[in-house]
């Protein structure tokens, strides 16, 4: 089996603990060549700690994460950027006394070279390849429409700007692989449609591999290639969008099981579930 | 009788800076020099704070431990010039150190802790120091001219210019190594967000040890030019507390307002001290720079330059 024909990221009977909590259990998936895959689950469900396993900043207690047919388990976050791997955060992490721009030029920094005397001095080298970056990163910045807000502090902008200008920051170093933690959340459909077609833009364009975390059923449906479902730290559905939404293991996980007992109180969502689309947010949902 | 206090605190003393224009001058210079000598050290707190958003209370001890090296030294019988270079090297291994010992195990802790461990390190450096080099006063000279010329009407003190010049190329430098340059955007994305910092491949400790390294090359620089002024001793950790003053004017954050902050503390507390010290029986030197920082701290407590904090609620 070549390389290049094989999975991008392989994650094989991954575990992370926390004390006594089992945050993710025995969890094996693949991350294929330039699909979208979106990754669903209650909250709690181990979706974010998944994707923090990936990027380094958790370790597994078990399991293995591979990255390109090699074993990449035990890297650092920053070893884990070198190799092309890009990621958003939940809560935004934007650098929020700087710029937009001086945000999105941070990212570029494992692309620049150059040795720390040169840049003291701001040597010939050192200035040149400043300005190389900077236009690459002001198409960037173009590409997802944040012109205006270029000269901006990140701090001042509206959460929905800052998560497109997390966007930008992540896209300025190249990835092969991009994560999204929750791209979406908090935003308002407006916001929400405009960063589905940045999505699909960045993946048809630059044939970036895509794997973000989202609630929104409707979003998943219409942008992902392939669905993955958490629940209690384990893989319970794995497939293509419409197989997943009609799980049965997936729907009980959102609704939870055994609730005949209980009766009446749950049937919004529950009428709602089959079309997936006002189930956006489950109902124990709260950000 | 109100009047005369008028007359003495408003006009008086106008009167006399615009009788005596050379006596004014040097009171200037000598401001300008004194409060580029404030600045120097405040750079060193600058570096860190923008670097980790920490205040190293240790900037003091620093500078204290730089110059007791280079005394050190050249008493041994090294050459300037070598005895230069080693202790510059003495402050970057000491930066690895710290980063190794101090801030690695305390990533991602509270900035209260950071700053917690800094005082720490201050009282372990100015032991440490004293230890290896005896708490003797000594004299340091490493050819800076001493004595002064005369610009025309105006008595220039050379050390005082040096100072200045140091200053002001050093400044510089730093302030286009922040702002243009690849590490100096990484230096203020660690400030920033370490998480995020760590995901676009930026390596913590690394960032750490350059920039502990820098500010302990500034804090050298600082340590010569005050231990030429009035020779290496335990009060040199105090000037940190001159320092404070300047950073809360000029922002915790901002190489030039440290620069600018020094400059209005310098030229200000000798222009108090000149002309309206007589007033009040003189001393305004000693207290001028912390009540200014309190007037400050009222009215714009984020200095001169600093980065406003707008927290969304």
């Amino acid at each position: 089996m070549s390389q290049a024909s094989g999975p991008l990221l392989a994650v094989d009977g991954v575990s992370v603990r926390f004390g006594a909590l089992v945050a993710l259990n025995r969890v094996s998936l693949e991350i294929r060549r330039g699909e979208v895959l979106a990754i669903i689950g209650p909250n709690g469900a181990g979706k974010t700690t998944l994707l923090n396993v990936v990027s380094g900043f958790y370790h597994p207690y078990e399991g293995r994460i591979l990255y390109e047919g090699k074993d990449r388990t035990w890297l650092r976050p920053y070893d884990v950027a070198a190799l092309g791997i890009a990621r958003t955060f939940q809560n935004v992490a934007l650098f929020k006394g700087m710029t937009v721009l001086d945000n999105v030029m941070t990212g570029r920094v494992l692309k620049m070279g150059g040795s720390f005397l040169q840049d003291v001095l701001y040597w010939g080298p050192a200035k040149r390849q400043e300005i190389e970056h900077r236009a690459f990163v002001e198409r960037i910045i173009d590409f997802l429409e944040i012109q205006a807000i270029r000269k901006t502090p990140a701090g001042r902008l509206p959460y929905g700007l800052q998560k497109r200008v997390e966007l930008a920051r992540a896209l300025a170093a190249e990835p092969t692989l991009l994560l999204l933690d929750e791209p979406m959340a908090g935003m308002n459909v407006e916001e929400k449609e405009d960063m589905c077609r940045f999505v699909l833009d960045v993946n048809a364009e630059f044939g970036t591999t895509i794997a973000l975390i989202e609630h929104d059923m409707s979003v998943v449906m219409d942008i992902s290639d392939r669905v993955v479902a958490l629940d209690y730290g384990r893989k319970i559905a794995d497939g293509p969008p419409a197989a997943v939404r009609k799980d049965q293991a997936v729907i009980d996980a959102y609704l939870g099981v055994a609730h005949d007992s209980t009766g009446g109180g749950l049937d919004g969502p529950l009428r709602n579930l089959p079309q997936g689309v006002a189930a956006a947010k489950p109902p124990l949902e709260r950000r | 009788m109100i009047l005369d206090v008028l007359h003495a605190i408003l006009v008086a003393p106008f009167k006399d800076m615009v009788g005596a224009p050379g006596f004014l001058a040097e009171v200037l210079i000598g401001g300008v020099a004194s409060g580029l000598m404030y600045s120097l050290v405040a750079l060193g707190f600058v570096l860190i704070f923008k670097a980790s958003g920490v205040f190293n209370f240790a900037q003091g001890a620093l500078v204290l431990f730089a110059a007791l090296t280079l005394v050190g030294l050249m008493e041994r019988g090294v050459p300037t010039i070598v005895a230069l270079g080693l202790t510059a090297g003495v402050m970057v291994v000491l930066a690895l150190a710290i980063e190794r010992v101090v801030l690695r195990p305390l990533v991602n802790q509270e900035h209260i802790i950071l700053f917690m461990a800094t005082i720490g390190l201050n009282f372990f450096l100015e032991g440490f120091g004293e230890m290896l080099w005896g708490a003797n006063v000594k004299k340091l000279d490493v050819g800076i001219p001493q004595g002064s010329f005369k610009l025309g009407e105006i008595l220039v003190n050379q050390l005082e210019l040096t100072a200045a010049l140091t200053a002001a190329v050093l400044v510089t430098v730093l302030a286009v190594f922040f702002h243009g340059t690849r590490i100096g955007r990484a230096l203020r994305a660690v400030a920033d967000d370490h998480e995020a910092a760590l995901s676009i491949g930026i390596p913590l400790k690394t960032i750490w040890v350059i920039v502990w390294a820098v500010s302990g090359i500034v804090a050298l620089v600082a340590g010569i030019m005050w231990g030429a002024n009035s020779g290496v001793q335990f009060s040199l950790s105090l000037i940190a507390l001159k320092a404070l003053p300047v950073l809360i004017l000029g922002g915790f954050e901002s190489v030039p307002g440290a620069i600018v902050g020094g400059l209005i503390i310098g030229v200000g507390e000798k222009m108090g001290e000149v002309y309206w010290g007589p007033l009040v029986g003189g001393a305004i030197e000693n207290w001028f720079a912390y009540v200014l920082a309190l007037v400050f701290l009222l009215f714009r407590p984020q200095g001169l330059f600093g980065e406003k904090i707008i927290e969304r609620v």
